[in-house]
């Protein structure tokens, strides 16, 4: 490992610096603070050759992440399969499109498992014995499961009225679940106070700035993937927004590194229309951006008033992309259509990427000769109640080769 | 406690002296520390300040005048 090139935190607004501890917001001006690098320390050294002797996960890159020396905790995840959707280019009409698949990133089946493992790795580099996060699904499960693995106590907040499926996908690793009764404002307010208060690592509050570089990993790889291309466009989904910003930051470490060309990347967001302050500020040309009551199908990109709504905002802007947002019918349609051409079953973020993806290259937005690359964030068996009234139904027969005869005839089959 | 908090004002409340009433109203030391205001929206990051129920109560009130209170890392609850 060569030495970290992680210079400080440095707050997005007025620029301040602090130094690398489990804080999160600028005392000056309220700014959040993100990871500042000295690149210039890795020139020469961190070569393509030697990314490519590494084990396929997300710390080949580990240079990048910001924790000293090896992580501690999910030293498996990520490096998840980049799809050529062969299928999906002839339903879609375009010359090459790719999916990005985190639907099967290990080991909780969503993409959070790369900013969890970070954000954990991290907390354990800082002493931290307790970690803990505030959750209506994937990041919840991530928490629990990477710290399970961790030997760490954690702490998981949820909704009291959360979904069966979706409280089990956390508890069976054996976390603290609390339920919070309230309405989503007051149950948000509750956590920070709570972050506040206790010694914990709290993954998108004290250590968020650690925690939002994991998302980096999913943009090295897809350029790594593509042979060490940067893309031309990218849709990203978009819940706090930090997922777009991260993947801009990415392409523009590889540039600065000299280990893929500037390709002019446009970045395009996409959110379900019942919850999209951040398309729709950049669908209005404001950089404000407007809270609103989320009400959408898309539960892992239900938030209403988003922490980097304004950086994504100018991302999207900046890198020469646009934003999308569709109803919650079109985005169980999309989750259907990429199941059915490409066999990934997606969550519902994955349906609004998609379906979003379908509307910007209709409205000539994105273009159809150029490489696209969806990301899919999460898997579909988390949500199944999105799509359970409209998969086909299976047809039922009697145990008689006859009556299946009747049935393959219908069919046409010879 | 202090309590680090963004205010979104809307059009109907962006005029308003809200922040002068909340120190009238309730025991608390009010520090504005970033404010973004226009005709139609106005964003305050605000430090409140004071015993507990006091500093509960005045962010119910506040919500109680048509203010959106939230945390200063906004989005804590994730999918």
């Amino acid at each position: 490992m060569s030495e970290s090139i992680v210079r400080a935190l440095k707050c997005r607004e007025c620029g301040q610096e602090y130094a690398i501890e489990p804080t999160h917001v600028c005392e000056f001006c309220f700014g959040p603070l993100e990871v500042a690098y000295d690149y210039e320390k890795l020139e020469g050294k961190f070569t393509r050759e030697l990314i490519e002797s590494r084990p396929q996960t997300m710390w080949r890159y580990k240079e990048l992440l910001p924790i000293d020396g090896e992580p501690t905790v999910g030293a498996q995840n990520g490096f998840t399969p980049l799809v050529r959707a062969k299928n999906l280019e002839k339903v879609l009409g375009v010359k090459e499109l790719y999916i990005k698949n985190d639907s099967v990133c290990y080991p909780t089946l969503s993409f959070k498992d790369r900013v969890v493992s970070v954000a954990l790795s991290k907390a354990v580099e800082f002493g931290f014995k307790t970690v803990a996060c505030a959750s209506t699904g994937n990041l919840a499960g991530s928490v629990a499961a990477n710290a399970a693995a961790a030997g760490l106590e954690s702490y998981v907040f949820i909704p009291h009225d959360l979904e069966q499926g979706k409280v089990l996908g956390a508890g069976v690793f054996g976390t603290n679940i609390i339920g919070i009764k309230g309405k989503y404002d007051d149950v948000n307010r509750l956590c920070s106070e709570v972050a506040g208060k206790y010694g914990w690592a709290f993954v998108n509050v004290n250590v968020r700035p650690f925690y939002a570089e994991g998302s980096k990993s999913l943009g090295y790889e897809v350029m790594e993937q593509l042979g060490w291309k940067a893309p031309k466009h990218v849709v990203v989904p978009m819940a706090s927004g930090s997922l777009c910003t991260k993947v801009d930051k990415s392409i523009k470490e590889f540039i600065k590194l000299g280990l893929v060309e500037d390709n002019g990347t446009a970045i395009y967001g996409a959110q379900a229309t019942g919850c999209s302050p951040i398309t729709k500020s950049v669908k209005d040309g404001t950089d404000m951006i407007h809270p609103v009551h989320a009400d959408t199908i898309a539960k892992s990109l239900a938030i209403g008033n988003p922490a980097d709504g304004y950086y994504a905002n100018r991302v999207i802007k900046e890198s020469g992309g646009w934003a999308e947002d569709i109803s919650d019918d079109e985005v169980v349609a999309a989750m259907k259509l990429l199941a059915e051409t490409e066999g990934i079953f997606a969550e519902t973020a994955g349906g609004v990427t998609l379906g979003c993806a379908q509307k910007l290259i209709e409205s000539g937005k994105l273009p159809r000769d150029e490489s696209i690359v969806l990301c899919i964030t999460g898997n579909g068996l988390k949500t199944i109640e999105a799509v359970a009234d409209r998969i086909t139904k299976p047809r039922i027969i009697n145990a008689s080769l006859k009556e299946f005869d009747v049935l393959a005839e219908a069919d046409g089959v010879k | 406690m202090k309590l680090r908090v963004y205010l979104t004002f809307d059009e109907a409340t962006v005029r308003d002296p809200i922040i002068w009433k909340l120190a009238k109203e309730f025991n608390v030391i009010t520090n504005i520390r970033t404010a973004e205001v226009k005709d139609h929206m106005g964003l305050v990051g605000l430090e409140i300040e004071g015993d507990v129920d006091v500093v509960e109560a005045s962010v119910k009130w506040l919500q109680s005048q048509g203010v959106h209170v939230e945390p200063i890392e906004q989005n804590i609850m994730e999918g």
